[in-house]
């Protein structure tokens, strides 16, 4: 009841362009979730390129086991590469069903193996000759030019890459609390800022954080937020890593947004990575949990799912001094859904020895993001050159086959 | 300076009559913390103030009252060492666990308590003994935090403690890494003894400081074995910056520079040749280890460096802290951080040029700052970034009247996402307003702005077994805001005041404002 005064209260005040957002996903809408990994995680434990000699030459401490040979050894994917084993139960299966393919050698063309100066350059996804605008990521421009008004990031902060013209609330879904104002606070509150800079962001925040809380099918329910939230001590709702917000992610896509967003980090494994067990086996386990437990999630959705996992650059082939690895360039992508053509590895490659190294220590980039994104955005969305151009200017779409 | 004070207008006044403001008189009067009433001040006074501290409060007031803009200026530019604090807020600060020894000795100690929890052998003792480990350690970051805002809260040095925060963000380390937990406190006091000195102390006494050289890795570089982390950011983010014109090359060779540079807590020394024992240094526990340098010469940005083993470290630190870029780069982070997030390069260029004069002089770089129109320009019109809400909306709740736990302050800080010793990476948290001001952080905000206003925040029951809580009711409503703030608040919001239903939620409202998002 007092949901329902709330958002009649906010709606009953003049809005700001753009921002209302209570039309829920269209059945059939391609819902995307972008996925990074802030930190660079090292792909080449991901995605092992089993028949190298020359990966097990340059990694005698951290080279995950060629397929059948240890308890731990790499799953064979095809000829070439094999999976990590800690995503036995949780990929490997969407693999087999055709509905994950991974694309190596992924990447931007910035060089400066810095985490920041990268993360930043591939959110704002603008070229990387000229000025840049840190007003303008490349989320943002591809939810304009859906003319979707149904974007959202779903972290604490508003990521660079969904900063823009078109204005994306955010709300993370690891700890969300009971709403604070009934409609009349929240409505002086919102009155505060009727005509400043910030007019749109309060409004908005009232609306989303009422949303997520109320969107559920049969509120009260065992799996809806509310009865989640209630069943946890204090309001908040129980994180259990990123599995349990990766399910709550999938709600609010379901039923809600189409465009998302969300970080994971704890990738930059400079010192003691481990092998097919170890810190990064942890981490990747719980990364593929959690995006198995969305695809789980979504139901039916699912079909029109696409979920693309990125991270700033992947890092130098051969293991540093402390069994770890630095940072490197080229990268391997994820890209999962109901419809994409998965169980395949996509994408321009070059087989993995010492010939082929970049500056003769990392992954070369052979498929540009901006390229591939592109490509991946125009099927998916069925976008013309001109719009795709508005996403990532100067690029020149390619498409790799991914939908 | 450019402004100069005025005297009392009578503008201020007639505000008092405006329909609402009253509704709270009754309140107010139930407090401790009206004393003596502020000397009236313009409203670029108080902007200045807001700006320079931590968030104006009737202490600060009556502190820039007593002088000319100038001279307070210079004593926040040039504190001294040992500014009295208000007894209890002393107190408090001695009685914490972290005092108990200095930052050596606490590694010692717990490294020799982790060793000593890992070799139990009985499952449940040992789990008992790791889980007392892992509480005591973050209860020594915790007490490390807790002074940290106590002193952002109260001390005299409003500008310095602003700046010891700034350097913790510049030269960022993570608490949860290693055992950074018992270091950061030192490190950030470390940081805050040089704040306002040169930037080369402050780049070289971060660069051998054990929380930087675990936390970047820097002790697992050694000779053959490159370790590059530390030599990268160090150009990128401490120094020249990212555009500051070093190549991957570079980074290459700092990285070779940098061998040796490591920590030991022991009492051991490492067994060295008879040739490098001359070489071999240690200062608490920051180790060179001539065994691990790479004796070979170095070409670091265009130079050839002989090598030296500790005093080459120490030149090439110099010599990046003296270079135009750092001079352009820490210009440029010190003017996003107090005057706007574009802010304008006439400013940078001649905070450039006081940096380089006075071979990396802060205080001098900020006297610059002060000085330049831009910065007068600039007041009110910068967005706070959550710690400064928190501490500014604390500093005016209670006005002077110390609270008594600082730890809800830490967790409102915690949910807005900028914690204390928390920003896992080491570019620091950003400073500009779209990186704090989207959707969800003004809602989370809101929230604290409820929590604070309703005066049971937990902020008076202190941090001990059986503690009870004397919740006292926040004084917004008091001399200060009725003397000077109240004219500073637009239309709107006093619109939205004067329909407050409660005291509590004109205390909301009144924190909820866009004025009070602003410094």
């Amino acid at each position: 009841m007092q949901r329902r005064q709330l958002l009649q209260g906010i709606a009953a005040l003049p809005l700001a362009a753009g921002s209302v957002r209570l039309m829920a996903a269209a059945p059939g809408t391609p819902r995307v979730l972008l996925v990074f990994l802030r930190g660079a995680y090292d792909a080449a434990s991901l995605l092992v390129p089993t028949s190298s000699s020359f990966y097990y030459e340059q990694r005698p401490n951290i080279a995950i086991a060629k397929p059948g040979s240890a308890a731990d050894a790499a799953l064979p994917l095809n000829a070439d590469w094999g999976l990590h084993p800690a995503l036995a139960e949780s990929m490997l299966p969407l693999f087999q069903r055709q509905q994950l393919a991974f694309v190596p050698f992924a990447g931007t063309d910035d060089t400066s193996r810095s985490h920041f100066e990268t993360q930043d350059s591939i959110e704002l996804g603008q070229p990387l000759v000229g000025t840049r605008n840190y007003q303008s990521g490349f989320m943002n421009r591809l939810a304009q030019v859906l003319g979707a008004r149904d974007a959202i990031a779903f972290t604490d902060q508003l990521p660079l890459t969904f900063r823009g013209a078109s204005q994306v609330p955010n709300l993370s879904l690891n700890n969300l609390t009971k709403p604070s104002f009934d409609a009349r606070q929240a409505d002086l509150i919102a009155g505060m800022y009727t005509g400043s800079a910030l007019d749109g962001q309060v409004r908005e925040g009232f609306l989303v954080r009422d949303e997520a809380m109320r969107n559920i099918k049969g509120e009260g329910s065992p799996n809806s937020m509310a009865g989640e939230m209630i069943a946890a001590s204090r309001n908040a709702i129980t994180a259990k890593g990123f599995e349990g917000e990766a399910r709550r992610i999938a709600r609010l896509m379901r039923e809600r947004y189409h465009l998302g967003f969300v970080d994971v980090g704890g990738w930059d494994t400079h010192v003691g990575q481990g092998a097919g067990q170890g810190y990064l086996a942890g981490r990747l386990g719980e990364l593929g949990k959690g995006l198995a437990a969305y695809a789980d999630e979504m139901g039916p959705a699912w079909n029109d799912s696409t979920v693309i996992v990125v991270s700033e650059f992947g890092r130098t082939f051969k293991e540093n001094g402390n069994r770890g690895t630095d940072h490197g360039h080229g990268s391997v992508y994820w890209v999962l859904g109901g419809a994409v053509r998965g169980g395949q590895i996509l994408g321009e490659q070059v087989s993995v020895d010492a010939a082929h190294l970049f500056q003769n220590r990392d992954y070369p980039v052979l498929n540009e993001y901006r390229a591939m994104l592109g490509g991946l955005f125009g099927r998916l969305y069925g976008l013309s050159s001109t719009q795709l151009g508005q996403v990532f200017a100067e690029a020149a779409p390619r498409d790799i086959g991914l939908a | 300076m450019i402004l100069q004070k005025d005297h009392f207008s009578p503008r201020r006044r007639s505000l008092l009559a405006a329909g609402g403001l009253g509704l709270l008189v009754g309140c107010a009067s139930t407090n401790n913390g009206v004393k003596d009433t502020p000397a009236s001040s313009d409203a670029a006074d108080i902007a200045l103030l807001n700006r320079v501290s931590w968030g104006v409060d009737s202490a600060t007031l009556r502190e820039y009252s007593r002088q000319s803009r100038r001279d307070y200026l210079q004593a926040q530019l040039h504190p001294t060492t040992n500014a009295p604090l208000p007894a209890v807020v002393q107190a408090q600060i001695d009685a914490l666990g972290l005092n108990r020894q200095a930052m050596p000795a606490w590694v010692d100690e717990m490294e020799q308590r982790r060793k000593a929890a890992d070799a139990i052998t009985v499952d449940e003792a040992k789990k008992a003994a790791q889980q007392a480990y892992q509480q005591d350690m973050t209860r020594l970051a915790r007490d490390a935090s807790v002074r940290s805002l106590l002193l952002a809260l109260y001390s005299p040095n409003q500008l310095q403690e602003q700046l010891s925060w700034f350097w913790f963000n510049h030269f960022n380390v993570h608490q949860y890494k290693r055992d950074l937990r018992v270091m950061v406190g030192d490190y950030e006091n470390m940081l805050r003894a040089r704040s306002l000195g040169k930037f080369s102390d402050l780049l070289i006494a971060s660069a051998t400081h054990p929380a930087m050289i675990r936390y970047l890795d820097n002790d697992q570089n050694a000779a053959g074995r490159i370790n590059e982390n530390y030599a990268r950011e160090v150009m990128e983010l401490h120094s020249l910056g990212v555009d500051g014109g070093y190549t991957q090359k570079d980074v290459q060779e700092l990285a070779r520079v940098l061998t040796g540079l490591g920590t030991n807590f022991s009492d051991k020394t490492p067994k060295l040749k008879p040739a490098q024992e001359a070489l071999y240094l240690r200062r608490g526990g920051t180790e060179f280890n001539p065994a691990r340098h790479d004796m070979g010469e170095k070409l670091v940005l265009g130079e050839a460096v002989p090598a030296k083993g500790w005093d080459e470290i120490m030149a090439q630190l110099t010599r990046l802290a003296r270079h135009p870029a750092t001079a352009r780069h820490i210009s440029t982070k010190l003017a996003v951080y107090f005057v706007s997030d574009q802010p304008p390069p006439a400013l940078i260029e001649r905070m450039s040029r006081a940096y380089l004069a006075s071979d990396g002089d802060i205080a001098v770089t900020l006297q610059a700052m002060f000085d330049a129109p831009e910065f007068m320009a600039s007041l009110g019109h910068k967005f706070k970034d959550p710690t400064h809400y928190v501490v500014s909306a604390v500093r005016l709740a209670y006005d002077g009247k110390p609270i008594l736990n600082a730890g809800p302050m830490l967790g409102w800080i915690n949910r807005l996402g900028q914690g204390l010793y928390n920003h896992q990476t080491p570019d620091g948290y950003p400073m500009d307003q779209a990186a704090w001001a989207s959707s969800g952080q003004l809602s989370t905000r809101f929230e604290i702005a409820r929590t604070i206003g309703n005066g049971s925040a937990g902020l008076f029951k202190p941090d001990v077994p059986n503690a009870v809580d004397a919740p006292a009711f926040p004084q917004l409503s008091n001399a200060l805001f009725y003397t000077q703030l109240s004219s500073t608040l637009g239309e709107r919001t006093r619109t939205a005041l004067a329909a407050a239903s409660s005291a509590t939620e004109w205390n909301v409202l009144l924190l909820s404002s866009p004025e009070f998002m602003y410094r």
